[in-house]
């Protein structure tokens, strides 16, 4: 990593969430609205099915950048922004692109977005790490 | 359409939550995070860690529930049926290891209309048994049409 710089790409990361993710995700996270784990429920409030819990999405986009960056080490993440826009839906890969913004000795900063396909469900990620 | 803003600055009852190792590992597993010291305590501690480790978004974990009543709350006026996540930051200090208890408070920072939307932001502070500061959280709620 000494020889990290501006400009680097993240290696990327891919991830199908399977169609009952968001249901494991539910009891892992504590968070049962059902808009994530009711199709039905989901679809009666205008959305095309069940959505990805944008905090999962955001886990995802953590996940790259501890393991792209400090060979998961999760003392490494010190800061991470996000903003959801697109909706995630299960069954449909994610991949997670960044570039390095900054090196400042131990301390990295990285630009990172998430997408499914066209839709960029989380923009604007910026992480802070110390690697 | 008007934004109540009588709640700015208003903190709820704290939470606490008590980190545990089956947790940490059924949460790592959802995210398919594999570094042992997620897992197992002794490689946890061969790392430096007290007991296995949380992974850092395992925050939402032990935060969220500060939230309940804020975002519950009558004098903020939230309307769930139009409410989305708009945003999210956190910033992360001693890390959360198995037989913390993390206790959390959530204060409404600001509530603002913006392009006939209202945004919501509120803050998480987390702390541990021994005081230290382990997560600073931000969630911007964004109220579609206030």
């Amino acid at each position: 990593m000494a020889d990290l710089k501006a400009g680097d790409a993240l290696p990327e990361l891919k991830v199908t969430p399977d169609k009952y993710l968001p249901h494991r995700y539910a009891g892992a996270s504590g968070d049962f609205n059902p808009i994530h784990v009711d199709p039905e429920f989901a679809k009666s409030v205008g959305l095309p099915s069940n959505i990805l819990h944008g905090l999962y999405s955001m886990g995802v986009v953590a996940k790259a950048a501890a393991q792209g960056l400090a060979g998961g080490d999760p003392r490494a993440l010190k800061k991470l922004t996000v903003q959801f826009r697109g909706m995630g839906l299960p069954e449909q890969e994610i991949e997670v692109t960044g570039t390095v913004k900054e090196v400042e000795g131990d301390r990295v900063v990285v630009d990172l977005e998430a997408a499914q396909g066209d839709n960029r469900i989380i923009r604007n990620a910026q992480a802070e790490l110390e690697i | 359409m008007a934004i109540k803003t009588d709640a700015v600055g208003k903190s709820w009852p704290s939470t606490t939550y008590q980190v545990g190792r089956e947790k940490i590992k059924e949460y790592a597993t959802v995210l398919g995070i594999e570094n042992p010291v997620h897992f197992d305590v002794g490689a946890a501690r061969e790392a430096g860690f007290r007991d296995v480790v949380a992974p850092p978004m395992f925050a939402v974990v032990y935060a969220m529930p500060s939230l309940a009543p804020a975002m519950f709350d009558p004098e903020v006026g939230i309307n769930f049926a139009r409410l989305v996540h708009g945003g999210q930051t956190f910033e992360w200090d001693e890390p959360a290891c198995s037989g913390d208890e993390i206790t959390t408070t959530a204060t409404l920072v600001s509530a603002e209309e913006k392009l006939d939307n209202g945004f919501y932001v509120f803050e998480t502070v987390s702390v541990n048994g021994a005081g230290a500061e382990v997560v600073r959280g931000t969630w911007t709620n964004i109220v579609r049409g206030g």
